[in-house]
């Protein structure tokens, strides 16, 4: 009885946890300005950290990662546009540093995936459905087929 | 038959689908097995590009150095970002000296570390480089898009980035990739 509301209690403590998970545990890091500092983390949340490379650089607590950080936060402070501080990174750090990759001929094949699967699978349906014409009528039933089909069916013989 | 023809073609087209699929597959583990394409390599976007501006203090006694020091003898030269606190750079450490026999200037940046700890580092492992530099807050290599230490860059004699390596330089980088690289640039 005790034990499952321990266990609710402690799910529901981690889960109000959850969203504090990110390593930016400095305030001194943080921008005073609340909108900023959300702009900060947004941009911070599609960077890739270089140093773990499947973290974003908001999560890392890796020292480049913190530089990174601490570059946006300075970047947005001097009024830069995210686009500016995007373009700012990608110049240095290539695509690559983008979880969310762009659309441009060499993720053409990543972002065509899904529409050349749904492209495929139209292609297989409409094959099938005009497979070949249709098949001919089948020939009426001789009478000792029509004796058969009555033993199967147990109806007693077919009335002449 | 065209009817019998075509459905023939059409259950081939799986298996078409299948061994073209394989072969691909099997050329990316023959490219990977003979060096020629690294799926863990990190492209840098510098390559092409002329070196990033910076001007930087120097290592007691090396004097510091800017970019414009890198290209001002014009002919290819090597930028090394190194650490005392990073165990590759000491497993580099011969690999530079074979540069550096090789006649390819090494301009040395110390990334993120401290005086005392950059001189003791290069009085164990042997000082290669033309200069050292001190890059203590690490911006100049962001500038760079380093990943971490060791790292090299390839510059031409007209200061522009050919090549990158992230990572130590070894007996057999410097062969297959730096060498052929260099010779092309003379």
């Amino acid at each position: 009885m005790k034990a499952p509301r321990l266990f609710a209690a402690l799910v529901l403590l981690l889960l109000a946890l959850a969203p504090a998970a990110r390593a930016v545990s400095d305030p001194a890091e943080m921008l005073p300005n609340p909108a900023e500092e959300r702009r900060a983390e947004a941009l911070g949340e599609q960077l890739r950290c270089l140093v773990c490379q499947n973290e974003s650089i908001e999560q890392s607590d890796a020292d480049l990662a913190k530089d990174l950080r601490r570059i946006i936060r300075q970047r947005i402070a001097a009024g830069e546009s995210d686009r500016q501080i995007m373009d700012w990174m990608v110049a240095r750090y290539g695509n690559f540093v983008r979880l969310d990759p762009p659309f441009d001929a060499m993720t053409l094949v990543l972002w065509g995936a899904p529409v050349l699967a749904l492209g495929g699978g139209l292609g297989v349906a409409l094959l099938l459905r005009r497979r070949g014409p249709a098949p001919p009528p089948q020939p009426p039933l001789t009478d000792a087929e029509r004796m058969r089909l009555a033993e199967l069916t147990e109806a007693g013989p077919p009335a002449r | 038959m065209a009817v019998a023809t075509r459905r023939r073609l059409l259950l081939l087209a799986p298996l078409a689908a299948a061994a073209a699929g394989g072969g691909a597959f099997t050329a990316l583990l023959v490219r990977m097995q003979e060096g020629t394409y690294d799926p863990h390599a990190l492209p840098s976007p510098l390559v092409g590009k002329p070196l990033p501006r910076f001007d930087l203090p120097g290592q007691p006694p090396s004097p510091g150095f800017s970019n414009a020091d890198v290209t001002a003898a014009r002919r290819p030269a090597i930028v090394n970002f190194f650490a005392s606190w990073c165990v590759p750079c000491v497993q580099e450490a011969p690999a530079l000296a074979l540069v550096k026999a090789a006649g390819i200037p090494l301009w040395g940046i110390a990334y993120k570390d401290q005086p005392e700890k950059t001189a003791q580092f290069l009085a164990e492992n042997g000082d290669p480089y033309v200069r050292v530099a001190r890059d203590q807050t690490g911006l100049v290599a962001i500038n760079f898009g380093l990943y971490g230490v060791p790292e090299s860059y390839l510059v031409d004699a007209d200061g522009i980035v050919r090549w990158r390596w992230a990572g130590g330089l070894s007996g057999d980088i410097i062969r297959q990739d730096l060498m052929p690289r260099v010779k092309a640039l003379a």
